[in-house]
Order: C-alpha cells, then sequence, then structure tokens
C-alpha cells in the first residue's frame, strides 16, 4: 500500500515551499488531517491557521493572491466545495484569482465520520464554475505532479484528495500533463474511465475482464476540467462503450463529463460506476465502497453490461 | 498627531465629493439601474480616500506598493467607478455606459475589467477577507502599502464577515483600517428593523479591533480618523461612519427606497439642480 493523497499533498507542499517564496498556506483548523502541518512546521511565518472560518479562509485566499501570493488553501472537501462555494465562485474564480484549493477528505472513504462528512458533489460544484481547473489524483505520485503543476500554473486549481492510504500506481519518472488522460492499459472492447481512487479499482477491473476474455481500455483522468476530449472520443471510436468510475455522485462529476462529450461527438454506450444520488454513512472504507458498489467487481460487471449493450 | 487639513483643502474635498454624488445620480440614470444611497452616503468617504490619503496613480494603476481599497458593500459600486473617474483611471464619460452590455464597468466591481479596482466584489461580506488577504500579502513582503475597505452597515449580518474580524485582529493587521458606512437603512427597511447588527462600534471592540467613531460626511473628521488608525499599532482599525442614505439628494435621503432604484430622467434633473446648488453655495 502506498500514501494517501493527503499525505503526498503534505510533503511535496513543504519541497514546493523552499522552491516558492511566495507559497503561503492557509487551514481550517485541520492541518493535521490535512497534512497542511508538514509545511506548517518548515515554514510557520508562511502558515496561517484561519480557524474554523471556511468562507474567510477562501476569502483570504483570495485576497493574498490579489496581493502576489500563491496561496494553498485546505480543508476537508465537504467544507470547501460545499460551505464556501460561493466564495470560490464569486471571490476567487469571477476574478481568476491564482487560489489553489486542496481539499482533502473527500469521497466516502472518509469512512467513519459519515455522511455530514462525505463530499460526494464537489467534483461537479467546482466544474461548474468558470476559470476553475478540477484536478483529482490517483496516487501519491501523481498528487505530488499535480501539486508542483497547481503551484507553477497561474489560476484557480481544485485538487481534490483523499484520507486513506491508496496502492501506488505511478513511479518517480511519471510525468502529469495538464488536462492529458493517461492510458494505463489498451484494450478494444470497452474503455474503463477512471479518476482519483477508482483507478486502482478500474485496473483491477480489467484483470477480472480479461480472465473473463474481455479486453478493456483503461484511461485515468486526474483532470477533469479541462477534460481530455480527444482520448474519450478516441476511446470510444476505438472500443466503442464507456465505463467511468469515480468516488462521487454520479450526477455532475466524472461520469458526467464523459457523458457530456460522448453525446456531442460520438455516442456510445456508457455506463457510470458512482454514488448513485445517495448519500454515505459510517463505516471503514472497505466496506462503504463494497455496499457502495464501487469496486473492481462492481465495474467488470457495468463493463459486461455496457458491452452487452453494443449494437 | 498629524495634521489638519487647512480650509482650503476641505473645501476642494468638498468639491470632488459634489462632483462625484453629481455623476453617481448621472450613472444610475443613465442605466435606469443601479444603487444610488448607498452610494451617496459612501461619497465623502470615497473622497478623502483618494484625494487626500491614498497612493495611488491613475498612470500605473498596478503599482505594487499602491494602496489598496476594497469595496465590500459592491451594490455602491457607482461611488468608486465615479471616484476613479474623477481621479482620472478612465474617462469621465465612460460613466455613463454603467450595467451596459460590453461596459467595462459592470453592476458590481470587477477587478479583470477596469483598472483601480483592486478586488472584485458585490456578494456581501467578502470583501473584507479579501481585504484582509491583501493586508498580510503587504506585509508578508514589507510592503508599507496600506488596505482600505468600506462594508455597509446591513452587510454586517453576514456571519463572514466576523470571521473576517476574527482574523484580522488575531493576525494584527494594523495596515487594514475598515469603515462602516453606518446609513441605518437596508432594502427592507430600517437595519434595526430587518435583523439589528446593533451595537456596531462595540461589536467590533468586542472583536479586538481599535474602534473610531465619526460623521461619515465630515470630511476633516474622516482624514483625522485615518490618520489616526495608521498610528494604531497591532489592531486593524474600524471607523464606524455615521452617514445618511441618498446624501446630497434631499429626496433620497433617509428613504430606504433608494436604495437600488434608478430615479427617472425628470428627477434627475430635478437632483442634479440639487447637487449643483450645493457646489455653489
Amino acid at each position: 500500500m502506498g500514501l494517501a493523497t493527503r499525505e503526498a499533498y503534505g510533503e511535496i507542499l513543504k519541497e514546493l515551499g523552499e522552491k516558492y517564496e511566495n507559497i503561503v498556506v492557509l487551514d481550517a483548523d485541520l492541518s493535521k488531517s490535512t497534512k497542511t502541518a508538514v509545511f506548517a512546521k518548515a515554514f510557520p511565518q508562511r502558515f496561517f491557521n484561519v480557524g474554523i472560518a471556511e468562507q474567510n479562509l477562501m476569502g483570504v485566499g483570495a485576497g493574498l493572491a490579489a496581493g502576489g501570493k500563491i496561496p494553498f488553501v485546505s480543508t476537508f472537501a465537504m467544507f470547501a466545495a460545499g460551505r464556501a462555494f460561493e466564495q470560490i465562485r464569486n471571490s476567487i474564480c469571477y476574478p481568476k484569482l491564482n487560489v489553489k484549493i486542496a481539499a482533502t477528505h473527500a469521497g466516502l472513504t472518509v469512512g467513519e465520520d459519515g455522511a455530514s462528512h462525505q463530499a460526494i458533489e464537489d467534483i461537479s460544484l467546482m466544474r461548474s464554475i468558470p476559470n476553475m481547473t478540477v484536478i483529482v489524483p490517483a496516487d501519491a505520485e501523481e498528487t505530488r505532479k499535480a501539486i508542483t503543476f497547481a503551484a507553477e500554473y497561474d489560476g484557480p486549481v481544485y485538487i481534490r484528495l483523499g484520507r486513506m492510504a491508496v496502492p501506488d500506481l505511478f513511479t518517480a519518472d511519471y510525468t502529469f500533463e495538464h488536462g492529458k488522460a493517461v492510458q494505463l492499459a489498451d484494450g478494444k472492447d470497452v474503455t474503463i474511465i477512471a479518476t482519483g481512487i477508482m483507478v486502482g479499482a478500474a485496473k483491477e477491473a480489467a484483470k477480472q475482464l480479461q480472465d473473463a476474455g474481455i479486453s478493456a481500455r483503461v484511461v485515468n483522468i486526474h483532470t477533469i476540467k479541462p477534460i481530455d476530449k480527444e482520448a474519450i472520443i478516441k476511446a470510444a471510436a476505438d472500443t466503442g462503450a464507456i465505463v467511468t468510475c469515480e468516488e462521487h455522485s454520479i450526477i455532475g462529476g466524472l461520469g458526467s463529463a464523459v457523458a457530456e462529450v460522448l453525446v456531442e461527438n460520438s455516442p456510445v454506450p456508457m455506463e457510470r460506476v458512482g454514488v448513485c444520488d445517495t448519500f454515505g454513512e459510517s463505516g471503514i472504507p472497505s466496506a462503504l465502497l463494497k455496499k457502495y458498489h464501487l469496486t473492481a467487481e462492481d465495474i467488470a460487471a457495468a463493463a459486461k453490461k455496457v458491452i452487452s449493450r453494443k449494437k | 498627531m498629524a495634521e489638519k487639513l487647512t480650509q482650503e483643502q476641505v473645501s476642494q474635498l468638498e468639491k470632488y465629493a459634489q462632483s462625484i454624488r453629481y455623476s453617481i445620480v448621472q450613472m444610475v440614470t443613465e442605466a435606469q439601474s443601479g444603487h444610488p444611497g448607498g452610494s451617496l452616503s459612501a461619497a465623502d468617504i470615497l473622497t478623502t480616500l483618494y484625494f487626500a490619503e491614498m497612493n495611488v496613480n491613475p498612470n500605473d494603476p498596478q503599482a505594487a506598493a499602491r494602496d489598496r481599497f476594497v469595496l465590500s458593500k459592491g451594490h455602491a459600486a457607482p461611488v468608486l467607478y465615479a471616484t476613479l473617474a474623477e481621479k482620472g483611471f478612465f474617462p469621465k464619460e465612460e460613466l455613463l455606459t454603467l450595467r451596459r452590455i460590453d461596459s467595462r464597468l459592470q453592476g458590481h466591481p470587477s477587478m479583470k475589467n477596469l483598472p483601480g479596482i483592486d478586488m472584485s466584489t458585490g456578494s456581501l461580506g467578502q470583501g473584507l477577507s479579501a481585504a484582509a488577504g491583501l493586508a498580510l500579502a503587504a506585509r508578508l513582503d514589507n510592503n508599507a502599502s496600506r488596505v482600505y475597505t468600506v462594508l455597509g452597515d446591513g452587510e454586517l449580518e453576514e456571519g463572514m464577515v466576523w470571521e473576517a474580524a476574527m482574523f484580522a485582529a488575531h493576525y494584527k493587521l494594523d495596515n487594514l483600517t475598515a469603515f462602516v458606512d453606518f446609513n441605518g437603512l437596508q432594502i427592507d427597511g430600517p437595519i434595526s428593523e430587518v435583523l439589528s447588527p446593533l451595537p456596531i462600534p462595540e461589536k467590533w471592540a468586542a472583536f479586538n479591533w481599535h474602534v473610531i467613531k465619526i460623521d461619515g460626511h465630515d470630511i476633516q473628521a474622516i482624514y483625522d480618523a485615518i490618520q489616526t488608525a495608521k498610528t494604531i499599532k497591532g489592531k486593524p482599525t474600524m471607523i464606524v461612519a455615521q452617514t445618511i442614505k441618498g446624501k446630497g439628494v434631499c429626496q433620497m435621503e433617509n428613504i430606504a427606497d433608494w436604495h437600488g432604484k434608478a430615479p427617472s430622467r425628470e428627477q434627475c434633473e430635478l437632483f442634479l439642480s440639487q447637487l449643483n446648488e450645493l457646489e455653489t453655495q
């Protein structure tokens, strides 16, 4: 098992802090959980705890960016994208200010805290705002590269990070290309498009399908916005069927973003694996993923179903 | 204590304020849309800031060392636009494009559209946080620039204002000076009846701000308060400026209805003639 993406965030943020003097970090009383505490320890004079006040977190971030700083602001995804949505929209994205929102504890795998803390709407909310870039890293290495990209890119970025440890998928030589999908396996019968912690499950599903004689392409879409239209259109042309997987509501997230591209360009049968318009609940992450149908087995079943819908 | 303004300086500033009020009435009438009441009430505050205090240069609107201004009560955009035009940031004729399609003068201030706007605002409650962020950035850079912001009194009903109030005091942002344009009225009526944010000075004092109470139409008092704020160390300053909504146009004064209503063209002529008379008095 590798690191949780939030752990990788804490590490790389400290490294970037050494490289870029203009990076400042804000947190809303969750620095030990979001891992911004690592940066805080190294650069106490550039770390500001705003307390349990997420609206102000975003507003101060906007002001710091207007003053020439590169603020990374962190809290749980629920309170960033949810509670402070309108501050993100009006104070950060409308003036296209250079604020990086690194939101941790996204999705059901927050686990025991339950539905009140399980953000399954954040991708949907964030990608609907003009000027916003939305990135969902799949493992520790991709997180390091995505955070580095965010630090060097001029404009608002929302980065969705998770609480639980996830398997390493990429090695140190991995190159992160903004807005470019990453093909992890090729196949001809179906394409599985996954994001975040579901990328590992998608790879596992492809193996299971292979055993059943089905050849599946696996594509990791780390940048949900701007989305890699070309890779999606090519997947539709080459394999004729698509399955999307995300630890997020099937409404408005990766599945919706992919569907939007497909219907306007090359409609093919598609199935969405995600949280089916319901709240989560308390439980250990593995139990939640099983109960809410976010496992490799669920993805493989969706793949078989979508293949059966091909004409 | 800094020197007082001379009587001549005060008279000159009053002339600017009247000219700004004239522009406000003109532009809101031309747009047939906008917020005249709360623009007129803040005219003397913005005049004093821009013409007697702030280090801003219309020829170099992005200068790093400039003082910053955030209109937290963004609906009072007409007073900011009129002030910036008066100061020379853009031609006064452009004021008449307010709220029109393709205009740089958006209904609420947009920093990407118009030179001189340091922060986009309009959604109430958010400007003080941005101003605090700007003040913090200046401090981190050892930049002596100061940050000014104007909030509405009704705006104090927004919870986020108090998050920012705690933040600015906790981090001792003494390069931040805020005003409350205390005109006592919001859209639905008197602030005391809609949802009372009173008492205002005591609240800010309790949040560890230095608080100064003034008559928000007394240019000398506004200037003095700004000078005092610059001497206060370790605390941000809140200047609670008692004002009159619609100040300068007697038919508009203290009437909540003029919060977000444009005068008719006939009314406009009458109002402008009143402002002309005031100027010549």
